[in-house]
């Protein structure tokens, strides 16, 4: 081999031991310890009592005695429920499960459904009945999955199409409910990045304070 | 009206970057910025480099190949043995070879193509010592080729073009680690994660819902990899994770990051040949085409979706919101996908597959242009750069004149390489997807039918071949086929572009400068700024309309039918 082949191969792997320790090691380690230090709330998921608020969960088996189940709390966005419903097949231990995604293992994502697609069309159909049979009209955000699987939040427009569905199933009036989404709902941030939106499993725990 | 200040706001950040992180770039390129000499020196003493010995461009270019080389096969090592090392609490087991193999070459091309999902296959050792490393270090190399290019044409009678050493260790030193060790802090404060402790187990009690939740470094990892333009996703939903990018001002942040280097190189360009007003022209033509493609792909996510309307849902006022977040809603999602697809990095914060037509289109063609408005980090200056010449060619042809380009007169040899370099990625591109779409390993790939079924296949060479790394991800591509089919698009798109740019480096530093005179075509005036943009365009519609038309434009087109 012509030496400067082989001083080039020695340089390459000592860099890259070197870059290994400093990159690939100290710099996540360090920024670990940043973040435990200073934003360990944030760091370690955000977790409030009942799970994640940064990780959508299934409200549609929320137990409602006397109405459909789900009915007595505020769902989210379709991401596992009823064609993207987990598979127990799969061991999804019922709900959502960031690591079963649509119904099937692996990881979180979308449906990848084209804007042309059938499949997509049979989808939404079945979702739009499924909020008709509830008494909410849907918006279109609750008839449509995210891009993560597990989005958490929903539009004010969508809590308030949710609103008689609620009221119904807790008895609660109808005008204390549209006075909570105000409260919880999450201006743009700066006043102009990103959307207006309520934050699901926050909702619901406000809810539960107010029954 | 906020999609109008969040534009607005970007151009601000942008100028800034433009200004400040282009000259900090130029002093860090000639040596001249030492703050971190205490790091710096040791790494030189420790591997043997002289920092003050440069390199011809065969030198260059074989300290380039082979060093990729080391890190492709170490990181391989490490993907395949994963199993057996520290830092993985979800006891993955070892990468398999062929998706080892995909995932290193992709991440060492700075494409980050991901067959796989990392929450359920990477340990945090292969996400922050193999995959984040590598989001640093091909980002680095992307930079220094196109730093040596710029050296080409600043420099007269030179048989040298720098030493590729100590562009790698000074690019990732000054400037990646410092801009992505502060963003990874704001991006915790904002609530990505950083924890080292493995998934959380959740039970609600509203709900009866139990969770296994999967975390990781996951801060430190999005920093680098907006910065680096890699795109690499710690989660397999990428930038629609919320722990990813859980607000809209990491969604905003995102986009700087990406943005700046790619737009601060082009002061850099013109700092360094001496013609601020040189780099200026290259800036101008990469912003309208920005400006034009992230037009078309927010007006179209801003319409319903055809098949949710199909259903009976006509109101769509917060535009397609399939694949996107409520966080972010129509308009910020496509910025950030056509944002993502325009530099190369193909992170994405909603899903690409579920763009309406004409959405699909823009991220499509964006990447066909070849990741020139603005590109990724380094590839972007340089690729454009080579489009430049072409221009100045055909300019010289319609005159009858020798082409000159910032003084360097370009000659057949230059052309031959430019062309070469232009016409590597559409070749590749088409070939492998005229041998996917004839082969049965290839049409078993798509999830939709009918046009946008041969879109995800277009669109996966497309995007590995231009080093992107975003997807049509219906496509399921962690087959063999795919695989092995998709490397050979990484690796001739990114070092069948890198060769000839440096001998195009080395072949110009030689030259002398030729003084500008009455005749000389002017390079900094909107008539140049405007031959660069069709040439750009034309040698894209020219290769890929036929092949676009049959997936996007159709799909367009087919009013009320569902495939």
């Amino acid at each position: 081999m012509p030496t400067h082949l082989l001083v080039n191969l020695r340089r390459g792997v000592t860099v890259t031991v070197v870059f290994f320790v400093l990159l690939g090691l100290a710099y996540p380690l360090a920024e670990t310890g940043i973040g435990q230090a200073l934003f360990s709330h944030q760091a370690n998921g955000s977790m409030s009592k009942n799970g994640s608020t940064l990780i959508g969960q299934n409200w549609s088996d929320a137990a409602c005695p006397g109405h459909p189940a789900g009915s007595c709390v505020f769902q989210g966005r379709p991401d596992d429920l009823g064609p993207y419903a987990a598979d127990p097949k799969l061991g999804a231990a019922g709900g959502d499960n960031p690591l079963v995604a649509n119904g099937v293992r692996g990881g979180s994502g979308a449906t990848n459904l084209g804007p042309r697609s059938k499949v997509l069309v049979e989808d939404t159909k079945k979702l739009i009945a499924y909020w008709k049979a509830r008494g909410v009209t849907p918006t279109a955000d609750l008839v449509t999955t995210s891009g993560s699987g597990y989005d958490p939040d929903i539009t004010p427009a969508d809590a308030l199409a949710e609103v008689p569905m609620v009221a119904k199933a807790t008895g609660l009036a109808p005008s204390a409910l549209r006075q909570l989404i105000a409260r919880e709902t999450h201006g743009p941030q700066l006043g102009f990045l990103g959307s207006s939106y309520l934050d699901v499993l926050q909702l619901n725990e406000a809810l539960a304070q107010l029954r | 009206m906020g999609f109008g200040w969040t534009i607005v706001s970007m151009v601000v950040v942008l100028v800034i970057a433009w200004r400040f992180l282009g000259a900090y770039m130029v002093a860090v390129y000639e040596n001249r910025t030492r703050w971190l000499a205490v790091l710096e020196r040791p790494i030189y003493r420790v591997i043997g480099v002289d920092a003050d010995a440069e390199q011809s461009w065969q030198r260059y270019g074989a300290s380039v190949i082979v060093f990729s080389g080391v890190v492709l096969v170490i990181g391989y090592v490490l993907l395949r043995l994963q199993g057996h090392l520290p830092l993985n609490p979800q006891h993955q087991s070892g990468v398999t070879p062929a998706l080892a193999w995909n995932t290193i070459v992709s991440f060492v091309t700075n494409t980050n193509w991901q067959n796989y999902s990392g929450e359920s296959t990477m340990s945090y050792l292969s996400q922050m010592g193999t995959l984040a490393l590598q989001n640093f270090l091909s980002a680095s190399v992307g930079v220094a080729v196109a730093v040596a290019l710029i050296r080409g044409f600043a420099r007269k009678g030179s048989r040298t073009i720098g030493n590729f050493w100590v562009d790698l260790v000074r690019g990732t030193l000054y400037i990646l680690l410092p801009i992505a060790f502060l963003s990874a802090v704001v991006f915790m404060a904002q609530g990505a994660i950083q924890t080292l402790s493995g998934p959380v187990h959740v039970s609600d009690a509203l709900n009866g819902v139990r969770q296994a939740i999967p975390r990781g470094p996951v801060a430190s990892q999005e920093a680098i990899k907006q910065l680096g333009t890699n795109g690499g996703g710690f989660f397999n939903a990428n930038g629609a994770s919320p722990f990813e990018n859980p607000t809209g001002l990491t969604n905003f942040l995102s986009l700087a990051l990406i943005l700046s280097i790619p737009v601060g190189l082009t002061y850099t360009f013109g700092k360094m040949v001496g013609q601020l007003r040189q780099g200026v022209a290259v800036l101008a033509v990469m912003a309208v085409l920005f400006g034009g493609w992230l037009a078309i792909g927010a007006t179209a996510e801003h319409q319903p979706n055809p098949a949710v309307a199909a259903a009976g849902l006509d109101r769509q006022p917060g535009g397609n919101m399939v694949g996107k977040e409520v966080r972010f809603g129509d308009t910020s999602s496509a910025f950030y996908n056509i944002t993502s697809t325009q530099t190369s990095t193909g992170s994405v914060d909603s899903a690409n597959d579920s763009y309406n037509p004409m959405g699909g289109f823009a991220t499509m063609t964006g990447m066909m242009l070849g990741e020139v408005s603005p590109g990724g980090v380094g590839t972007g200056l340089y690729s454009i750069l080579l489009f430049a010449i072409i221009t100045v060619f055909i300019g010289g042809l319609m005159v009858g004149r020798t082409p000159e380009y910032l003084g360097k007169k370009i000659q057949a040899r230059e052309v031959k390489l430019a062309a070469l370099g232009v016409l590597v990625m559409p070749i590749v591109v088409l070939a492998l997807t005229a041998v996917a779409v004839s082969v049965h390993a290839g049409r078993a790939g798509p999830l939709n039918a009918g046009p946008h079924g041969f879109s995800e296949i277009l669109y996966s060479y497309t995007s590995v071949t231009n080093n992107n790394g975003s997807a049509f991800a219906g496509l399921t591509s962690n087959t063999p086929f795919y695989n092995i089919t998709e490397t050979v698009g990484l690796l001739l798109g990114r070092f069948a572009i890198i060769v000839p740019v440096l001998a195009l480096a080395g072949s110009l530093a030689v030259k002398d400068v030729v003084p500008a005179s009455l005749g000389t075509f002017r390079t900094d005036k909107p008539i140049f700024i405007g031959l660069l943009l069709g040439v750009t365009l034309i040698v894209g519609a020219l290769t890929f309309f036929p092949a676009v038309s049959l997936g996007p434009i159709v799909e367009q087109l087919s009013y009320g039918r569902f495939f």
